[in-house]
């Protein structure tokens, strides 16, 4: 194995080559859930680079927001429909904000940084749902999409954003676990254990955290321009109101910190959970979702990635044990 | 600015004041004791308030008299907190003691989410209207428009409440106990404080107050779905402000988010829907911990 590619990194890649075969066997409303779960899954992707140094938040739907946002007013004012434009500038937006926000919110751990997100999150949705040029309660309606110099035409349409978002989405799940596993990457577990030791190792834990903050807003500005797209329409409701960070955070619980694509496969699994409750028990989605959250908390509480780390851990120690009894065959 | 609109904006911003003061005193008493935020709070004020209307409408249909409403508030808090008390206390937290704070504000979110839907199984999703004890009390005039006494009447009792809370915290023994686990919990354990027993009983005091918030509330309001998600939100913005478990500094909290409230409502209504949480950002910058909570050493 390279330096590049380690078996996170093929696996991630399998996943990509399984989405774009799959693409062509599967119906319109679950390709529209794949998206979505691609989309949420970034921004959980996002909760998990904080969640290693231990922090949390409550208001991420804040950069979910600021991304479909910049999306749609860069189609609405200025006519712009160029995928790679629209969601580069929607990562950047996001992205900035979380690093203006960051050199505050540094200073804080627990569930103050949390409810402080939480905080800065409503007020975005404040705004949002107040201002008549940004939309108001009724939101924005974003045009035909176009790539480069391609301009797909119905049924190709959703079948190219798929393609787009998938290779996008993979290239920045790669980008995350490289940065991981960097030396500033290792530092989140540092920070969480204990942050003084580290800083008498001669490292900040704030700029650490700021590092981690502000790439977790350009994840989650890239899941929100996604999202845009997907559902062609931004409105504060579904893009930045409480909830929604609920949504989220539900998203990281279900799928543990354990490795960059656990959130993808908890997005989809939240999505399809959600999908299915709703359908079947209109009545009582919210009390399956409830429990659903309420079983992983007691008895997964490192998500369902842990199951994964369990099989490995069982398969390692079934090999260590074959070996010794070859040894004593021997 | 003239002195009537100045007067008005006082008035409804006692009176969101002390209705956010209501909601938000259960919530603080539990978090400074068990040191967690609880999302089922709100949960406690709907059904609180859901219970209470029901009631009181059998109630007036009964023809009895009108006075005894009150009594019926009291009673519906009491039961709901002794029930939710056990239900999710024992049923629940206790399991999670443990867990990091986030985790334990997931699992009562999980709660809350069960819950909500526990409410409209039971309930149904038509508003509840028991308007009785507000035409009781009837209406005053300051300066020339009309208040509800019943209203004014909830400044006194959150009034009343908090006076009830800082003697039942600085003046007896039970509430001597209670600042000696919020002080330390092993120590007090250590000294033949009965950490569990204490820990159920401000759970169920907690979850009094909160029932109590929507039993009173419920006459003054149309009891619809979705009431709980409202407060909750609400009564966590001043807890945050005032400091986590600090009673005065709910107080404070509400008094700064009632006038600020209705200061926006009156002058620049666009500002009301974030104008708590600009308030909550700003006091989280300068005061981190809150206004009136004790500042906290790093652990090594």
């Amino acid at each position: 194995m390279t330096k590049y590619m380690d078996q996170t990194g093929w696996a991630l890649t399998l996943g990509l080559a399984v989405l774009i075969v799959v693409n062509f066997f599967i119906p319109e409303w679950f390709r529209a859930i794949l998206l979505l779960s691609l989309a949420r899954g970034s921004v959980a992707l996002g909760l998990l680079v904080l969640w290693r140094c231990g922090l949390i938040s409550f208001g991420h739907a804040l950069f979910y927001g600021f991304g479909a946002y910049t999306v749609a007013l860069i189609v609405k004012y200025l006519g712009i429909t160029d995928v790679f434009l629209t969601v580069a500038c929607g990562v950047v937006v996001a992205g900035g904000f979380a690093w203006i926000l960051g050199f505050l919110l540094r200073r804080y751990r627990g569930i103050f940084f949390a409810l402080l997100n939480l905080a800065f999150s409503m007020i975005l949705y404040g705004v949002l749902a107040k201002l008549e040029s940004l939309g108001s309660t009724d939101g924005i309606s974003l045009e035909q999409t176009t790539y480069l110099w391609y301009e797909p035409e119905g049924a190709a349409n959703k079948t190219t954003l798929f393609f787009f978002a998938a290779v996008m989405t993979w290239a920045v799940a790669m980008a995350v676990h490289h940065y991981l596993r960097s030396t500033l990457g290792y530092m989140t577990t540092a920070v969480r254990e204990n942050e003084i030791r580290l800083e008498y190792l001669g490292y900040s834990a704030e700029r650490a955290i700021h590092v981690k903050y502000t790439i977790s807003g350009l994840v989650g500005g890239f899941g929100g321009a996604i999202a845009a797209m997907t559902i062609g329409h931004v409105d504060p409701d579904s893009m930045a109101y409480w909830p929604i960070s609920g949504d989220f955070v539900f998203i990281a619980i279900l799928s543990g910190t354990g490795n960059v694509g656990a959130p993808f496969i908890g997005a989809l699994l939240y999505e399809l959970i959600r999908t299915y409750a709703f359908e079947q028990f209109p009545g009582i989605w919210q009390l399956i979702m409830g429990g659903t959250l309420l079983l992983i908390i007691m008895f997964l509480p490192n998500g369902l990635w842990s199951l994964v780390d369990r099989w490995n851990q069982r398969r390692k120690e079934r090999n260590r044990l074959e070996a010794r009894a070859q040894e004593e065959k021997a | 600015m003239d002195t009537e609109l100045l007067l008005i904006i006082l008035i409804d911003g006692l009176v969101y004041a002390s209705y956010l003061f209501m909601v938000s005193v259960g919530l603080t008493v539990i978090c400074g004791v068990q040191k967690i935020l609880n999302v089922t709070h709100g949960s406690l004020y709907a059904f609180g308030a859901y219970l209470c209307a029901t009631i009181l409408i059998f109630y007036a249909e009964a023809g009895w008299p009108g006075a005894g409403a009150f009594v019926i508030m009291v009673l519906t808090a009491i039961f709901l907190g002794i029930v939710f008390g056990i239900i999710i206390e024992r049923g629940l937290l206790r399991f999670l003691y443990a867990e990091d704070e986030h985790i334990i504000v997931l699992a009562t979110f999980a709660a809350f989410l069960i819950l909500e839907d526990v409410l409209l199984l039971i309930w149904g999703t038509n508003p509840y209207i028991a308007a009785e004890p507000l035409a009781l009390l009837g209406q005053t005039d300051i300066a020339e428009l009309p208040f509800d006494n019943y209203n004014l009447s909830m400044i006194f009792l959150s009034a009343l409440v908090a006076a009830i809370l800082w003697y039942g915290l600085r003046r007896t023994t039970f509430g001597k106990m209670l600042l000696a686990v919020i002080y330390d919990r092993e120590l007090s354990q250590s000294m033949g404080i009965n950490v569990t027993k204490i820990f159920l009983l401000t759970f169920m005091v907690g979850s009094f107050l909160g029932a109590l918030g929507g039993a009173y509330q419920a006459p003054a309001i149309s009891v619809q779905p979705g009431i709980g998600v409202e407060v909750i939100v609400l009564a966590f913005a001043v807890v945050v402000i005032g400091g986590m478990g600090s009673i005065p500094g709910a107080l404070i909290g509400s008094l700064v988010v009632g006038v600020a409230r209705a200061a926006a409502v009156h002058l620049e209504p666009v500002l009301e829907l974030f104008v708590i949480y600009m308030i909550m950002a700003i006091v989280l910058i300068v005061r981190p911990q809150g206004l009136f909570a004790p500042a906290k050493a790093r652990k090594i």
